[in-house]
């Protein structure tokens, strides 16, 4: 992966939330970069620390989280050390996120036209409600949704899921932001239209060259739909690489459990496959690798030192395993 | 939006109904009305009379047709302590009820929201005691305990306001503070509540990413969600105001629709009671019906429902 | 860089970082808080609950007993509460005014408790007009203030101490038939009385085995917030006239009684009134309390 054209770079993230039982660090160095005009895939399972990983790149972790260490390399600057006031400038405007729940992800009482118009009120200064209204209505005309120029003062409990899910990639594309997040963008979607939000995703990148981060747990989503992709495992990425590879030929133990645990119908067999056991509890980590309660190959090495995330073949590829697969696609 | 406003008119409009008969039942019930209509010094033959004219040895359902024909002309009969139609004593005494419990409502806003809206922003600050003490305190008490209180402090000691009486601002502030602290408590708790919940929102995260400045994602997005609950509120704090005000005017001597219960109680005069009952039960339902369509119409997903 | 990540020698020489646990976030825990909140205020309450029952005994001189040449004394060790103007003794007169005044109150929030509890439930069990009529019913409780209701209830039936619990009660059990049904309703959809009918259970038997306990909780949450509100119905009843008829004193007539003398005599007023603050105020957050428990309770399940 080339970083020179990397929009966003991550390095060695970490993020902690305060708990009764203390500081649990549910983002635990985390490295990866983004280029411009490709997608990265992250994918893990609930609680690896993924949606906080995006959150903390926007500086909007909940009162009780924080970034305890790392950097967030975007536009020549550090994020973490940016003010509250300068990120909220970069929000909306340079980054964009989309969240996961449509139903609940705009404001009940005003107008979708409003809601939309409104980075253009605060990132791009206009004050005419008419000018905002008819930038409004042209991106939503981008984002294809039908009927825009009646439905443009509709608000948001007449339009379904999907529906909703454009007017947030609307929302986010307004201002043409050089990277978009989108945190499971399509896990509460029906499967038909799951498709077409990502490849309106897709459509978008390709306008404007737009780095792309998709955080799912839908592997063939990720399969067709990422140039990279970085498997978390307990806040921390265990392999990392071009998508083919990392799915073709799956290096880490975990990572090939995934890719087998994918049902397909070309291999009939009777029982489905699925990886034993649970995964550790936010902060609850164990010394050594932290899959090595579930991984069948596991030695003592395994549970007593922890793999770094090395490179290997050729540096395209990142693994953190004692005893990879080495194989290429 | 039309069919539901059908249908609470038609149920007001039953209940309004069921409430005259139940006055009417009990009223009759309880006693003759040759004896409870008519003041007690009547003599015999002006019972008679009455009895006549009003038909009283006619059956029931006879009676309450003719009652509820009265009704619909205003005619209540006649208050017999003042010897004037019921109906216009209470529409008198109404007026500065109305203007207090008015007054009240509209304190107990000014004061009780923005102190939830500061509550639920800067949490766990002193600001937030101050709201608490302020509505445990007020939620405690009896209106017209809080309102001795204050004319000890304020009237007596302090010598700054009037003790009673009707009048100008001057003898209206005493009763509303003391009337309004209960409501005001209310709606601070409230306020604070909604808007908490609001801020933990999705769409509020969503306006956040968009970068919406701070203030304006707390004050514009959270609060318009967190005070449409409030006006269901309101409308409850109305009653409650209205029973307030009846000891309140008791304790400032205010010649209102309250004090007035209690003398035509006290007094016995009962076709002022039957009144006061109807017209109050009226003007109930026609602001909890006020209420329901002004909430109607400012949720947009009622207004434009599915 | 290739490195042979088979053979074990070669990793990297640093050890991982171990548990990230760092020492306990000062902070105090929420559930201690809540607790202490609880228990002070059940304390209080029962407190003045058992002062109130006990009150002929706790009671220094008789509240009826008068002493004009003792009359309109402030506070003192004589009389903790001072005298009122027939010279009796206020200290008493309150013990005893709580005694009638909680009676009351625990009584008449009991009977609309229970009363609205049952025609709640039994209203969303049968349904249909049965269900309609009660609701109308509720409605009309709900057309006036329970202030207004209440006065001219008494006034027609007369003002002493068992007609002031009635009436209370018929201008209250509304808000719990109402809440009752809502739960009853919401509950018998849930998959567990689903169950039980598709099992074959009896009406009567899911009724009382399931749904009865699962309104348990709202039940007692209403009942500890209403309380207080009941006990400052009662004390503006007495307070107008209409309620407990003297002698016998109840807070709300001490306070009017001593309304004529809070220029010099301040305590008639002041002191039955701060118990009543005391004791609503002490209601008040044992409701809050349970209603937070239970949510907190709901929120795991």
């Amino acid at each position: 992966m080339s970083t020179s054209q990397a929009v966003l770079r991550v390095d060695n993230l970490v993020a902690e939330i305060a708990t009764p039982r203390g500081l649990l660090r549910v983002v635990d160095g985390v490295s990866f970069s983004v280029d411009a005009g490709r997608t990265l895939g992250i994918v893990g399972e609930s609680g690896s620390g993924k949606s906080m990983t995006c959150l903390s790149l926007l500086n909007l972790l909940p009162a009780h989280a924080r970034i305890a260490a790392g950097a967030v390399w975007f536009g020549g600057e550090d994020l973490t050390k940016k003010s509250p006031r300068a990120m909220r400038q970069l929000r909306g405007r340079r980054i964009g996120m989309i969240v996961q729940d449509p139903m609940n992800s705009l404001n009940p009482l005003y107008r979708i036209g409003t809601q939309i118009g409104e980075v253009f009120k605060y990132h791009h200064r206009v004050f005419s409600s008419r000018e905002r209204w008819r930038r409004a209505l042209a991106v939503m005309e981008r984002v294809r949704i039908p009927a825009a120029a009646s439905r443009i003062g509709n608000y948001p409990h007449q339009f379904s899921g999907g529906m909703r899910q454009r007017i947030a990639a609307a929302i986010n594309i307004a201002c043409q932001p050089e990277l978009l997040i989108a945190d499971e963008p399509t896990t509460a979607l029906d499967v038909t239209i799951r498709l077409q939000i990502l490849q309106l995703l897709r459509d978008i990148q390709s306008e404007r060259n737009t780095a792309l981060m998709l955080i799912t747990h839908d592997l063939p989503l990720v399969a067709r739909f990422c140039d990279e992709v970085a498997v978390m495992y307990a806040g921390r990425i265990v392999e990392q690489g071009p998508v083919e590879q990392v799915f073709g030929a799956p290096a880490h133990p975990y990572t090939r459990g995934l890719v087998d645990a994918m049902p397909r119908i070309s291999r009939r067999s009777s029982r489905l496959v699925t990886i034993p056991g649970q995964p550790p509890a936010a902060g609850e980590y164990d010394i050594g690798c932290r899959f090595a309660p579930r991984c069948v190959h596991a030695t003592d090495l395994c549970r007593s030192r922890y793999p770094e995330l090395t490179a290997f073949a050729d540096g395209t590829r990142q693994v953190a395993c004692w005893y990879p697969r080495q194989e290429s696609v | 939006m039309l069919m539901y406003m059908l249908k609470r008119i038609a149920s007001a409009l039953l209940t309004l109904l069921a409430m005259s008969a139940l006055i009417f039942v009990m009223v009759r019930l309880v006693g003759d009305p040759a004896h409870l209509l008519m003041p007690p010094e009547a003599t015999d033959a002006d019972r008679a009379l009455f009895r006549q004219q009003l038909g009283l040895s006619d059956p029931m359902p006879i009676q309450y047709a003719r009652f509820l024909a009265g009704l619909v002309k205003g005619d209540f009969g006649n208050s017999f302590h003042f010897g004037v139609p019921a109906l216009s004593i209470v529409l008198v005494r109404l007026g500065p009820s109305l203007t207090l419990t008015l007054a009240a409502m509209a304190a107990a806003l000014l004061v009780g929201v923005p102190l939830g809206i500061a509550s639920a922003v800067w949490k766990g600050r002193l600001v937030e005691h101050v709201m608490k003490c302020f509505s445990v305190a007020g939620q405690a008490a009896p209106p017209f305990f809080f309102a001795l209180l204050m004319i000890r402090f304020f009237s007596v000691k302090l010598g700054w306001l009037p003790t009673s009486g009707y009048g100008g601002w001057r003898h209206l502030l005493l009763p509303v503070l003391a009337l309004g602290w209960y409501s005001a408590a209310g709606l601070a708790r409230l306020t604070q509540a909604n808007l908490l919940k609001v801020l933990g929102s999705e769409y509020i995260l969503v306006a956040r990413l968009k970068g919406v400045p701070e203030r304006h994602v707390v004050l514009g997005h959270a609060l318009k969600n967190a005070l449409l609950p409030i006006v269901t509120f309101a409308a409850s704090q109305f009653g409650i105001l209205i029973g307030g005000a009846v000891s309140i005017e008791a304790v400032f001597a205010w010649p209102g629709f309250g004090s007035m219960m209690v003398e035509s109680i006290n007094q016995l005069d009962f076709t002022v009671v039957q009144a006061a009952v109807i017209v109050s039960t009226l003007l109930f339902i026609l602001i909890n019906l006020a209420v329901d369509v002004l909430y109607a119409w400012l949720d947009p997903r009622i207004r434009y429902g599915h | 860089m290739a490195t042979d990540l088979t053979s074990p020698l070669s990793a990297t020489a640093e050890t991982n970082v171990a548990i990230t646990l760092t020492p306990p976030v000062a902070r105090r825990s929420r559930p201690y808080v809540r607790h202490w909140r609880l228990m002070l205020a059940a304390t209080v309450l029962v407190l003045i609950v058992l002062s109130a029952i006990f009150a002929p005994w706790l009671a220094p001189v008789d509240p009826d007993a008068m002493d004009l040449a003792a009359a309109l004394q402030a506070p003192s060790h004589l009389h903790w509460f001072g005298t009122d103007p027939l010279g009796r003794d206020v200290l008493s007169r309150t013990l005893f005014g709580a005694r009638m005044s909680l009676f009351i109150a625990f009584c008449a929030v009991f009977l609309a408790g229970v009363a609205g509890a049952a025609i709640g439930i039994l209203s969303a069990y049968f349904g249909g007009w049965i269900d309609g009529m009660v609701m109308r019913a509720a409605d009309i409780q709900y057309a006036l203030p329970p202030v207004i209701l209440a006065m001219v209830l008494i006034g027609i039936i007369g003002p002493n101490t068992s007609n002031v619990i009635i009436v209370i009660t018929l201008t209250n059990w509304a808000r719990f038939a109402r809440v009752l049904r809502a739960e009853a309703l919401s509950l018998s959809q849930r998959d567990f009385v689903l169950l039980a009918r598709l099992a074959g259970a009896s009406p009567w038997r899911i009724a009382l085995r399931h749904l009865l306990p699962g309104v348990r909780d709202t039940f007692l949450v209403l009942l500890t917030l209403d309380i207080g509100l009941i006990i400052i119905l009662e004390s503006a009843l007495s307070f107008l006239g209409l309620g407990v008829q003297p002698p016998t004193p109840s807070w709300g007539s001490m306070i009017s009684d001593g309304r004529a003398y809070l220029e010099n005599a301040w305590w008639i007023s002041v002191m039955p009134g701060l118990m009543l603050m005391l004791t609503v105020l002490a209601a008040n957050q044992l409701g809050d309390a349970f209603r937070e428990l239970r949510y907190s309770a709901r929120e795991v399940e």
